[in-house]
């Protein structure tokens, strides 16, 4: 369970303030882990208190679906999820398609450096299920899963207390069931879920027309990410203006983002978008120097110190070689090597195959091979070229875009350590190669993959 | 209307069928999966792509018109 | 048509029946080595084997056509499918009767392979494997022509093909499998990152 730290920087702000891009005027600017840094409590008297209710749809108000459609068009929100689609465009996907369907709340947060939809769940439920609802009632759906993972105990026990604590109070007319899928790295992939919830094996399908939605049952789905759905709550409550007033207008509103690595206080930080990324890692308190920031997650890719200035935003990001993605950032240091780190990931990455599709299977072992000989191994001039051709031929040859986020990962390495890799390959590895790795703590195989009896399929 | 192949990457078991009837759509990678070239294929070649769509022993090697017209044809030959 | 000519014609299409599927045996076998390349057609060898199928029922289709139209011994329409049913030489038409169900079962599904489920083909196709040995055992115990010697060599050749081949597929599949363990995924639990602060 997540604590919160005497940092005086931290929770006694009012709703809204204090963010780099604020503006000053007193107009309110809803925040979504507000209403916890004032009371401290999770429960559903507390959440109302500091929220007011939510504007769930009267009987017979035909009306309602659309214009709740309307506000989140015009709030300009978009997936938290990692794909920052556009939610209102989803939300008239599923509208139209036929039979009844059903709200997922995905918050499996396969990436290992990310804990926001956890400490959402755990500190806010109310408002993710307030937007739970809210999305429910405009798509008429039947049912609301929301998706824990099932190593994740504490989280889904806080779920289920506020899902218990709405029945019968008229804030729950769609009925919420909270299920476990297995917890795996891809099995917040929105087809994997759906998979799963259909009670299949829960992993990738293969989607070539991404327009159709996905299935339940007879119905379609509506899978949002549990922020998103968060969002969603304060937009209906407080209008599409107060969430387009932080943030920058091409991504309007707030975001949370998981800092980690190389700094004093990893956690959640909630920030507007289009702050400066080094305004970012600064709060979390980074350790020494910044070498270089993973973006994204695992999948994501990495950013040089250089690049810090650059505003956090889709478009913004991505002209610099960085990935918004789920808001995750692990910050890398002075004196770590970034080569090693881009090994160990790679290596996390191919052991979390879906073993569905062969590149994906035997290329990203592959690949995690040839970055573990660069990063530990003896130089070899010629691994270099081979690294990029087999980071080439995994990329897009999946169902899914597990190898896709690799082949990203690791190009982005070889670019932003380009030095460090010439290095290694001509000189075998640098001085830092060994030292600890500041990535959330998984499991590493040690290089010559002896797999036969190591962990098991979960 | 052209047509273009398309590899489902989860049926696919690495028979390498498609590879050895179309050498110049398809390639195989060094562990024998297929890189397909997804561009409109000249006209001489859909017979052949329709013949390896349906021999596939996995289904796997589709042959579709290009995007403006997505109707699936898992392959019985049509003639022109 | 005089019996003599049809119990020729029965034996002769028989034996060819039996060489025929070795072939298909043989060659359904070699194309478990799942890859392709100059030295080894994959695709061909698929369709070689479709083909040499169809040949083989071409020829068990006279093969039994022959021999229930052949009015020496009483064999019967029924005989054909269903074991047991014949009065001559019981049991050894029986196999030749288990052999064509199992045959026939193959043909169905491979027929409409796409239209049912894989693994009800494969299965099916699984079985397809004892009709050969059924059918070595029909032609062993019908006996007619066991007794030549160039029959037997023939016999003999057809053996050797298909344990040859079995014998390959199987060192084939063990190496598979040891690869396909090397690069089984292995899903962690990480711990995640320590979350020791939240900020608004």
């Amino acid at each position: 369970m997540p604590t919160a730290t005497t940092d005086p920087t931290a929770g006694t702000r009012s709703a809204g303030a204090g963010t780099s891009s604020s503006r000053g005027d007193d107009q309110v600017r809803p925040t979504l882990l507000a209403g916890w840094h004032a009371h401290r409590r999770a429960d559903l008297a507390a959440h109302v208190a500091y929220h007011g209710a939510p504007p769930l749809p009267r009987r017979g108000d035909t009306s309602w679906a659309e214009r709740f459609a309307g506000v989140v068009d015009a709030s300009g929100l978009t997936g938290r999820g990692g794909a920052a689609f556009p939610s209102a465009t989803k939300l008239g996907n599923v509208r139209s398609a036929r039979g009844r369907p059903t709200l997922v709340v995905n918050a499996m947060e396969g990436e290992p450096a990310s804990a926001k939809d956890k400490v959402l769940l755990s500190c806010v439920p109310h408002l993710v299920l307030d937007g739970a609802e809210l999305a429910a009632c405009a798509l008429d759906a039947g049912l609301i899963v929301v998706c824990v993972p099932d190593a994740h105990d504490d989280t889904a026990a806080a779920v289920q207390r506020a899902v218990v604590e709405r029945v019968g109070t008229g804030h729950a007319p769609v009925p919420v069931e909270v299920v476990r899928p297995p917890g795996r790295y891809v099995g917040g992939e929105e087809s994997a879920l759906v998979s799963w919830l259909n009670g299949g094996p829960g992993a990738p399908t293969w989607r070539p027309d991404k327009r159709r939605p996905l299935a339940i049952g007879r119905g379609a789905a509506l899978v949002h990410n549990a922020e998103t759905l968060a969002h969603m709550a304060l937009v209906a409550r407080h209008g599409p203006a107060s969430f387009r007033a932080t943030g920058s207008p091409e991504a309007p509103g707030t975001s949370l983002v998981t800092v980690s690595g190389g700094v004093e206080h990893p956690g959640v930080y909630e920030i507007a978008m289009g702050t400066a990324l080094g305004a970012i890692v600064n709060r979390a308190r980074p350790t020494d120097d910044v070498k270089a920031v993973l973006t994204g997650g695992f999948g994501g890719s990495w950013v040089p110190a250089a690049a810090l200035g650059t505003a956090y935003t889709p478009r913004a990001m991505a002209e610099v070689g960085g990935v918004v993605g789920a808001g995750v950032l692990v910050v890398l240091t002075r004196g770590t090597c970034g080569i090693a780190e881009t090994a160990r990931v790679a290596r996390y990455m191919a052991g979390e195959s879906a073993g569905q599709c062969g590149p994906c299977v035997f290329g990203l072992p592959s690949v995690a091979d040839d970055l573990e000989l660069l990063a530990f191994g003896t130089a070899d001039p010629s691994l270099l070229a081979r690294l990029e051709m087999r980071v080439a031929a995994v990329e897009g040859r999946g169902a899914c875009r597990h190898p896709d986020g690799v082949a990203r990962m690791v190009r982005s390495a070889l670019a932003v350590f380009a030095t460090d890799a010439a290095a290694h390959a001509a000189r075998g590895p640098c001085a830092f190669a060994g030292t600890a790795s500041v990535l959330p703590s998984i499991t590493f195989l040690s290089p010559n993959r002896a797999r036969a009896g190591s962990g098991g399929r979960a | 209307m052209s047509a273009v192949v398309k590899v489902n990457p989860i049926a696919c078991e690495a028979y390498g069928y498609c590879a050895e009837l179309l050498p110049e759509l398809v390639t195989l990678d060094e562990w024998g999966y297929p890189i397909v070239d997804g561009r409109p294929m000249p006209r001489h070649l859909v017979e052949l792509a329709l013949r390896a769509a349906k021999d596939c022993p996995r289904r796997a090697f589709l042959v579709e018109e290009s995007a403006e017209s997505p109707s699936r044809r898992g392959g019985r030959p049509r003639t022109r | 048509m005089s019996s003599t000519v049809l119990w020729y014609a029965t034996r002769a299409t028989g034996l060819m029946a039996l060489v025929l599927l070795t072939g298909t045996t043989v060659l359904g076998i070699l194309t478990a080595n799942r890859s392709t390349s100059p030295r080894w057609p994959g695709f061909a060898l698929q369709d070689l084997h479709r083909r040499v199928s169809v040949t083989t029922m071409a020829f068990l289709a006279c093969h039994i056509l022959t021999s229930v139209l052949d009015t020496y011994v009483h064999i019967g329409w029924t005989a054909i499918v269903v074991p047991f049913a014949s009065s001559y030489k019981r049991l050894w038409v029986a196999l030749g009767s288990v052999g064509v169900d199992l045959l026939l079962a193959v043909a169905v599904t491979s027929w409409l392979r796409h239209r049912i489920r894989a693994r009800t083909w494969r299965a099916v196709h699984w079985l397809a494997y004892l009709s050969w040995p059924v059918a070595l055992s029909h032609s062993f115990g019908m006996g007619t022509d066991m007794r030549q010697s160039w029959v037997i060599d023939l016999v003999v050749a057809c053996i050797a093909a298909v344990v040859g081949a079995v014998t390959w597929r199987i060192s084939l599949a063990a190496a598979r499998k040891r690869r396909a363990l090397a690069f089984l995924p292995v899903h962690h639990r990480p711990e995640g990152v320590p979350v020791k602060h939240i900020s608004a």
